[in-house]
């Protein structure tokens, strides 16, 4: 069985009227072991106050606010001025309460547990 | 018959050699191909701006009075995978992400995030002193500051009346 966490872009969504800051999605690492998806996003420049994680339904939504630039002038820009933003359908055999975050030197570290029942299972034969 | 190679998909996406696996990321790098090497300060660092040979940290420059201030966004990287050296006007970054170790026994689905090895060279608008840089890693943004010298910054110059 394919459990795969697919995910869902808002890059053509108007945003809400208070924020006028577009979002970027970050790029992520998705893998799976046997016990766990383990999600890493790439949000350089975000603190952990500025992380938001959300679970709606089975949608999981992180949203990464930048830090202030600093006080100076700016010559050359590469980097975008938008915030990051992504959002995940999650696939039903994962624990939602036990999904925990960690935020280092930029990547968002998401263990995202299996539920007990749907871990492969010995059975033996009696 | 032609015999060609079959790759696991998934498999596909982790190669070393195969890291634009989105339709997204290749119309990006078509743009930095075409308009990398206008945007890469140095002249001389043409060789660098090839695709397929490497990921471009996206870098922003600061000024003000006192210092310029070199950002570059290196998210997951450790401070001894990254050199910064300075010659002749132009700071340059470099460094390798290597693959994660603890994710071998793991299936990829998904591998978006770059590997392997970036240069960049920035030139810079104005003299710096090369002893005072100072360099600084957090939230996976390195800033380098360079202060100016002293015959670069602004001065005010009086004006006298007789």
């Amino acid at each position: 069985m394919n459990a795969v966490a697919q995910q869902e872009e808002e890059s053509a969504c108007p945003q809400p009227v208070e924020q006028d800051r577009q979002f970027v999605s970050p790029r992520v690492n998705i893998v799976e072991s046997k016990d766990a998806y383990v999600l890493e996003a790439e949000m350089p420049g975000v603190a952990k106050d500025g992380l938001e994680i959300s679970l709606e339904a089975n949608v999981l939504t992180i949203t990464g606010r930048r830090s202030a630039e600093p006080a100076a002038s700016l010559l050359y820009r590469e980097s975008p001025t938008a915030d990051f933003r992504r959002a995940f359908e999650l696939d039903p055999s994962i624990d939602s309460s036990k999904i925990s975050a960690r935020i280092e030197q930029g990547i968002l570290t998401l263990a995202l547990p299996k539920a007990e029942k749907v871990k492969p299972r010995r059975i033996t034969v009696g | 018959m032609k015999l060609t190679r079959w790759q696991n998909p998934e498999i596909w996406n982790v190669s070393p050699w195969r890291r634009m696996n989105t339709f997204r990321d290749e119309v990006d790098n078509l743009f930095n191909l075409a308009f990398g090497r206008l945007a890469n300060l140095n002249p001389d660092a043409g060789s660098e701006s090839q695709l397929l040979e490497g990921w471009f940290p996206p870098v922003d420059v600061y000024e003000d009075n006192d210092n310029v201030l070199v950002k570059a966004e290196l998210p997951g990287m450790r401070k001894e995978d990254v050199e910064i050296s300075f010659h002749n006007g132009y700071l340059s970054l470099s460094g390798e992400r290597k693959q994660e170790q603890k994710h071998q026994d793991a299936e990829t689905y998904r591998s978006e995030r770059w590997l392997g090895r970036f240069h960049r060279t920035i030139s810079l608008p104005c003299r710096v002193d090369a002893e005072k840089i100072k360099a600084a890693y957090n939230e996976g943004v390195l800033t380098v500051t360079l202060p100016k010298a002293e015959e670069a910054k602004a001065k005010q110059i009086p004006i006298t009346v007789n």
